[in-house]
């Protein structure tokens, strides 16, 4: 286990690392704030953690950004790095301001019923309408067993 | 020189992400958000990818941050501090940190031209597309011609979230209007 921590393992993996350092960043802020915009931006954080991780598996050292010359000469010598994840990772980008956009939006609508987007807040108010509405069922069966 | 730039980058990302975690200002969170997206993208362009770069700079910076304001003006400025303990969300981001990491181990080198993702159809794409496609940009050629269908997938995901925050916030002032008009009425 210990053979396996040699210098040039630790600069190969250092970016991984480091990136999963990002995204538990992300993790702990929508794991540990109440408030549901900051949980929409920890969710973020972690989405683009999660996209350069992603683009960093493509990168070939020496590589260069997968365009050819414009007239169209490729030379056999050049390396490129991997197309794919980017092609993947566009896609994902767009997918995911649209995931946040439809986030915001419910954000709004229960500022809007709740008056708060406290989680804790939500919680308590959620807690008193279900006793409440608890209670009113118990006085109707009551009632009508009197 | 590179490797210096990227660390630079990083430390800079994970003081922004800890600043995010410490600012209870909403705009100020929303503003820290944008500032994240940017140094991502710059990040990307050093990683090679310069068109997931500029797209995460317009997108992330630029659309969220803009989406993120104006729904802060539909609610509010100030986050309340929490009631709950910091210990167990601790606990959970180690776990799952530490399972992560092992995760890594078995993973080829950064930048390791060997390794599995080079070998297999990407390869095929870098040494086909000149000859099917023509276009300089493999990317470009890939999403718009190779995966086609995807990106209409893609449009599609796009125009159900258009439809849905639609729903969800059409009719927000009529149901403002309808609220005062009862409460006049009692």
């Amino acid at each position: 286990m210990i053979d396996l921590f040699t210098l040039n393992f630790i600069l190969g993996h250092i970016n991984y690392w480091l990136f999963i350092v990002l995204m538990m960043t992300g993790l702990y802020i929508v794991i540990s704030k109440g408030n549901l915009v900051k949980k929409i931006v920890g969710l973020n954080i972690f989405q683009s953690s999660v996209f350069m991780f992603y683009i960093s598996m493509g990168k070939v050292s020496g590589g260069t950004a997968p365009i050819f010359p414009l007239d169209m000469k490729i030379d056999s010598t050049t390396t490129y790095s991997n197309p794919l994840p980017h092609v993947l990772i566009l896609t994902a980008i767009v997918v995911g301001i649209s995931t946040t956009s439809l986030a915001l939006a419910l954000t709004v609508r229960i500022r809007e019923a709740y008056g708060t987007i406290e989680e804790d807040d939500l919680v308590s108010i959620e807690l008193e309408l279900s006793t409440e509405e608890l209670s009113a069922e118990h006085a109707l069966t009551n009632g009508r067993k009197a | 020189m590179e490797t210096f730039i990227n660390i630079i980058l990083f430390t800079l990302l994970v003081v922004t992400a800890i600043a995010v975690t410490r600012t209870h200002g909403l705009f100020g969170v929303a503003m820290l958000s944008g500032v994240f997206s940017l140094l991502s993208a710059l990040l990307l362009v050093t990683l090679d990818a310069v068109d997931v770069a500029f797209t995460e700079a317009a997108v992330g910076a630029g659309i969220s941050t803009v989406l993120m304001l104006s729904a802060l003006s539909l609610t509010s400025r100030h986050e309340k501090e929490s009631s709950r303990s910091n210990v167990v969300p601790l606990l959970v981001v180690m776990c799952t940190g530490i399972l992560l990491f092992y995760g890594t181990l078995d993973m080829p080198n950064f930048g390791e031209e060997g390794s599995p993702a080079q070998n297999h159809v990407s390869k095929a794409y870098i040494e086909r597309s000149p000859s099917e496609i023509g276009v300089p940009n493999i990317v470009t050629a890939i999403l718009a011609s190779y995966r086609g269908y995807d990106t209409m997938g893609e449009t599609a995901v796009v125009f159900t979230a258009g439809v849905g925050v639609l729903l969800l916030l059409s009719g927000l002032q009529r149901r403002r209007r309808k609220e005062y008009k009862k409460s006049g009425k009692l």
